[in-house]
């Protein structure tokens, strides 16, 4: 029996008479008081976890939805979705990898995703034990002999109250903006880390290697935390696609480096961006913040965004501690009718903090591609500096590209330094290239990758070369 | 091996080649010279495929039709330019652009592709044979390259992808004597009896150094005379403008 038949057959006992549908179990639709309850309680949760998402609902309705992003989008009725549910329906899932889009499956193969990773990817239960759950399992233990925990966050709220409670929401409080507060009083599932003091993480952890991870909903929560001394690097791979109709998704990351501890966060996002025409598409709101909350801290950001019909998030460093590094590398790809409106905010608070800001934006179709940032050097943050570099490519001309950097700066011993390109791949490139014998879509590969590049480094190895491939992959049929 | 027979070129609505005719056997060196605006260039983008020209007449590369094959197939079926003006492409490595275009090459063949020992042990050899330095392989393709690393850097590629017919696009403009005297080298190596060179110049001075099987005057569109290198020395004597 796999997890979801077993939550399944968990619900069946739920006495609160809410829908028990065995293929179909969801929460009323809309928000509510109730709703939040609901999840809570299928969630097993303790008082004081409710207690946060009530805290957080009663916010929320006090709070406006945001209007300022370039990308529009239509008014979403916020209480015509459904905030908890769980299986859907096995009818309508397809049952087996020939029902799948083809089109998907070939995107798949050229990144190398292994078979049954795809069926996993895609929902779709396999009978047979795959490696993957051995290997997890594997490293499961060796992570916890360094007593680095790592699971997802319903077991953590469960097996570590004391450090969830400590530090859920001290980056991202349950007050934040509306989605994020949205997201506090509604979130279903996420991946939880404590790194121990002076352990350095021996391998990259990833959610493709936990179990149970494909599970997650819309509305994620993560929550890292390195303790002093202590080093992890994180991969997240959303290359799972999704073929509904526009769908929100709102999670919250929250990382947290004390005393001379690192976090580099990779992320490699790649939902589903609608179609040609732009029909359907994941919107991805996403709030993502890192606190450097000791001296000496250090967190990294690397993104890159491929995916979804618009994205609007900001992975931000808060460096509150003296001496403390915030980084920002960012690879954003619109294609078709995508939209993104993304970048960092960089705070500083301490004395002595440096943050970096690399940012590749680059626009093919009819897209639309803003760089928006924030550095803000306060008062106190003597001797601190900022270098951020924005280059922007065009392809074709019908797209856009856009930088609105913000930058402030109230102390006079520190400084900022802003540079920004756009740029045109040329025909004469191409022909240069076409003439080597690369084909239209090799040579796009090949100089966009190259466009990239400084972002591309930063990534682990084995995740460089699936972000590469799906470089190339995501601008396909952009050119000629 | 290439056959042009009247070969008719427009851009805008400009006509540039007027019905151009040339033969080059494998093995053979011709060299085109003229004067600025005579059609050279043009004719070397025709022959790699650049879009953009409303093209007449029949080109046939080993008996293959190619005004039909597009840019990439004409370099796969082993038709080399060298550029006047090499393009810069910021963020790719030297060494990646050639190992990408190699094996491009090799897949369209259906050869086996190199891998990066077999590739770095390629590159070696033929930077050797060439004299060229190989820090250069680790620099951005053609980014902050002199004029005369540009060229050298083409003349590297083509000795790379070992082409049958290498077109070389005023190749010894803006080259020094040294330059110009490595680049030659270079070509001279490369050549035997299967490799065909088309040569495009303004000036005697590389054939000094590339002695040419034919020498073909181009002026307004046409070959209006061919002969063998006392002809490259007679342009030189009279000049474009007197020569008839």
């Amino acid at each position: 029996m796999d997890s979801r038949q077993k939550e399944i057959e968990n619900l069946k006992d739920y006495k609160y008479g809410f829908s028990t549908d065995i293929e179909n179990i969801r929460a009323p639709k809309g928000l509510s008081e109730e709703v939040i309850k609901f999840i809570s309680k299928i969630k097993k949760e303790p008082e004081w976890m409710l207690n946060f998402r009530l805290k957080a609902f009663e916010r929320f309705k006090l709070l406006k939805e945001p209007n300022w992003q370039k990308p529009k989008y239509p008014k979403i009725d916020y209480q015509d979705l459904y905030y908890y549910s769980a299986p859907k329906s096995m009818k309508d899932k397809p049952k087996s990898l020939d029902e799948l889009d083809p089109k998907l499956l070939e995107t798949y193969k050229k990144l190398g995703i292994p078979l049954q990773e795809q069926a996993r990817l895609n929902g779709i239960a396999v009978d047979a034990v795959f490696d993957s759950v051995s290997v997890a399992t594997t490293f499961k233990e060796e992570l916890t002999k360094q007593g680095i925990i790592f699971c997802s966050m319903s077991e953590a709220i469960q097996k570590h109250p004391e450090l969830v409670k400590k530090y859920l929401g001290t980056v991202i409080p349950t007050t934040d903006h509306f989605f994020a507060t949205l997201n506090s009083a509604v979130f279903t599932d996420g991946s939880f880390v404590y790194i121990p003091e002076g352990v350095k993480c021996p391998m990259e952890l990833s959610t493709y290697f936990r179990i149970n991870a494909s599970e997650t909903g819309q509305f994620e929560r993560t929550l890292i935390i390195a303790d002093k001394g202590s080093y992890v690097s994180y991969l997240e791979g959303c290359t799972a696609p999704m073929r509904d109709e526009n769908q929100l998704h709102a999670a919250n990351v929250e990382l947290i480096a004390l005393d001379d501890a690192e976090i580099k966060y990779s992320t490699v996002q790649n939902w589903y961006p609608g179609d040609k025409d732009g029909k359907g598409g994941i919107y991805n709101f996403v709030t993502k913040r890192g606190l450097c909350k000791g001296k000496n801290s250090k967190i990294s950001w690397t993104q890159v965004e491929t995916g979804s019909a618009i994205t609007w998030k900001y992975p931000s460093c808060i460096l509150k501690g003296d001496n403390s590094v915030g980084e920002f590398y960012s690879i954003a790809i619109t294609n078709n009718h995508q939209k993104a409106d993304t970048g960092t905010k960089m705070i500083h608070l301490g004395k002595n903090t440096k943050s970096k800001i690399i940012s590749k934006g680059i626009s093919a179709g009819q897209s639309d591609m803003m760089y928006r940032g924030l550095v803000d050097i306060s008062s106190k943050a003597d001797n601190s500096r900022n270098f951020t570099q924005c280059d922007s490519l065009l392809m074709g001309n019908k797209c856009g590209a856009h930088t609105i950097p913000y930058i402030k700066n109230k102390n006079l011993k520190s400084n900022i330094e802003h540079e920004a390109t756009t740029s045109k791949i040329s025909d004469e490139q191409l022909y240069y290239c076409n003439q080597r014998g690369l084909n239209q879509e090799e040579a796009v590969s090949l100089i966009v990758n190259g466009f990239c590049k400084e972002v591309l480094q930063q990534l682990p190895m084995e995740f460089a070369v699936e972000a590469q491939k799906l470089v190339g992959i995501s601008l396909e049929g952009s050119v000629g | 091996m290439l056959s042009i027979e009247n070969l008719k070129a427009k851009i805008d609505e400009k006509e540039i080649l007027k019905g151009l005719n040339l033969n080059i056997k494998p093995g053979e060196v011709h060299a085109i010279m003229g004067p600025n605006g005579s059609g050279k260039s043009t004719l070397s983008n025709i022959l790699s495929g650049k879009k953009g020209y409303e093209v007449n007449g029949n080109i046939k590369f080993e008996g293959e039709n190619l005004l039909e094959l597009e840019t990439e197939e004409r370099a796969h079926k082993g038709i080399f330019l060298a550029f006047q003006y090499p393009l810069e492409i910021p963020g790719v490595n030297t060494n990646t652009f050639l190992k990408t275009s190699i094996n491009a090459i090799k897949k369209a063949r259906g050869e086996k592709e190199l891998d990066a020992i077999e590739f770095l042990k390629l590159i070696k050899q033929k930077s050797s044979e060439l004299k060229f330095d190989q820090a250069i392989l680790n620099r951005q393709l053609n980014v902050g390259f002199s004029g005369g690393e540009k060229k050298k850097n083409e003349i590297l590629q083509m000795s790379i992808l070992n082409p049958k017919l290498s077109i070389l696009d005023e190749t010894d403009s803006g080259l020094d004597i040294d330059a110009l005297r490595i680049v030659s080298e270079g070509v001279n190596s490369l050549r035997n009896k299967d490799n065909s060179f088309l040569i495009i110049t303004h000036y005697q001075r590389l054939l000094d150094y590339i002695k040419p099987d034919f020498v073909h005057v181009l002026k307004n569109g046409q070959i209006i005379k061919s002969g063998n290198f006392e002809l490259a020395k007679e342009l030189e004597k009279v000049g474009y403008e007197n020569f008839n």
